[in-house]
């Protein structure tokens, strides 16, 4: 083996590689909010009387939880631009990502709202709560505070999936790599690079979760024990 | 331009074919990495314990896109040339068998403590209490979620169409790239996937359903 490692090439490139990284941390960010979101709303759709509303949850937890997060990518990227629906790269990777950890939060969130006793929303009613407010506070809190922690791990599994975005020319961090890499021909070196920085990435996600638990969290925070 | 027919499917069915090739690849090499990984993290010496548990970690914190790309390139300056095949079927090992291995510790840890010291009491030393009496146990309870990773395994091989290796999401590109067609090429590409997957799925919710049963 005649290979001598240069990282230098890879390091004068810091700041575009900086550049990706933080487009990555947006990219999963925004999605996973919004797919937190459409994932408690599915979650509480299943729930719902109306048949309709519940096959159609149903339908799309089953379709994404089936297919790979690759070929919904690019169905939204050239699927939305041949019907004359221009998005830009970054614009479709969040849709995608969005829907994609969307139907994992509603399976998560589902788990979690079961887990609540009915014993608990008759109690609520019977002090008077309205609706929204049982939902809110006797339902969906709760049953997050039980979820956090599968909640965090697929968090953090879809900011490593977001690398698969680069697939569509999104410039977060592998896309980075990938144009470094062919501008240096260092190839090994910078996908190492950029593994320990996505490790590092984990490990921030992972803290900010942490902390996020430990702010939202007071009751837990106060008595340190589970619910 | 090309409109796509029959001859297209059947060039994916082809394709599908090379994708469960990868995964069952994927699934025996990490399964048998990740046997020794999660017998690493219930051992009794620390350093194994240790060493096995910083490999979940590291491993789980990369994206598999950027182990493949490691696998390919790094063995490529090592001297060796791999064909995707090999090299995707190796990066799929390292990666499933950090989560196969954790998965499986959780299974063995499932089995009541009181079973590890029932068979220390018959005087079976460890590799006699694993074989005989933890491991069958724990296997009944790993079937779910195994069946269940399998899914995860099968979604992940669309990945390897990035280095080169010919699966169904390739032939979707390369048909879609002659054909613009991207709905019906990729919602048949999706289709597939899914004929692939939803019965996997659905065994290990039935699996799981039963274990559930026994349990009660």
């Amino acid at each position: 083996m005649h290979y001598s490692f240069d990282f230098m090439s890879v390091f004068v490139n810091w700041p575009r590689l900086l550049e990706g990284a933080w487009l990555t941390v947006q990219l999963s960010a925004l999605a996973i909010v919004l797919g937190f979101v459409l994932g408690t709303l599915c979650a509480l759709a299943d729930k719902s009387k109306i048949w309709l509303l519940r096959a159609l949850v149903k339908t799309y937890v089953e379709i994404i939880r089936n297919t790979p997060l690759l070929v919904q990518v690019f169905l939204v990227y050239f699927g939305l631009a041949s019907i004359g629906l221009k998005l830009s790269a970054e614009f479709s990777a969040v849709i995608a990502l969005t829907v994609n950890v969307g139907a994992y939060t509603s399976e998560i969130m589902r788990a979690g709202i079961n887990s609540i006793h009915p014993g608990q929303i008759e109690a609520a009613e019977c002090l008077g709560m309205s609706r929204f407010h049982v939902y809110w506070h006797v339902v969906l809190l709760p049953a997050v505070e039980r979820v956090y922690p599968s909640l965090t791990s697929q968090f953090i599994l879809l900011m490593l999936a977001s690398s698969i975005t680069s697939q569509i020319s999104a410039e977060e961090l592998t896309a980075t790599a990938n144009l470094v890499q062919s501008e240096t021909f260092r190839s090994f070196e910078v996908y190492v690079v950029i593994a320990l920085a996505y490790l590092a990435l984990s490990f921030l996600f992972r803290a900010a979760f942490w902390m996020i638990g430990k702010a939202s969290f007071v009751r837990k925070r106060k008595l340190g024990t589970n619910l | 331009m090309i409109a796509f027919s029959f001859l297209h499917v059947e060039y994916l069915l082809q394709a599908a074919l090379w994708t469960v090739i990868l995964s069952l690849v994927a699934f025996v090499g990490g399964g048998s990495l990740g046997f020794v990984i999660a017998l690493g993290r219930v051992s009794p010496s620390p350093t194994l314990r240790r060493l096995s548990s910083a490999y979940i970690q590291v491993v789980q914190g990369i994206p598999l896109l950027v182990v493949l790309f490691i696998t390919y390139f790094g063995l490529a300056i090592a001297g060796f040339s791999l064909s995707p095949l090999v090299a995707a079927g190796m990066s799929f090992a390292v990666y499933c068998a950090a989560f196969l291995g954790e998965i499986w510790r959780g299974c063995i840890e499932a089995v009541p403590k009181t079973q590890w010291e029932a068979s220390a009491c018959l005087g079976f030393n460890r590799f006699e209490q694993l074989q005989k009496v933890i491991l069958p146990q724990a296997f009944k309870i790993a079937i779910p979620s195994t069946v269940g990773f399998m899914v995860q395994i099968v979604k992940n091989t669309s990945l390897a169409s990035v280095i080169g290796f010919l699966d169904l999401s390739r032939a979707g590109q390369i048909i879609n790239n002659s054909t613009f067609q991207p709905f019906t090429v990729f919602g048949c590409v999706a289709l597939i996937y899914f004929c692939i997957c939803y019965p996997l799925s659905a065994l290990s919710k039935h699996y799981e359903r039963k274990l559930h049963v026994s349990n009660r």
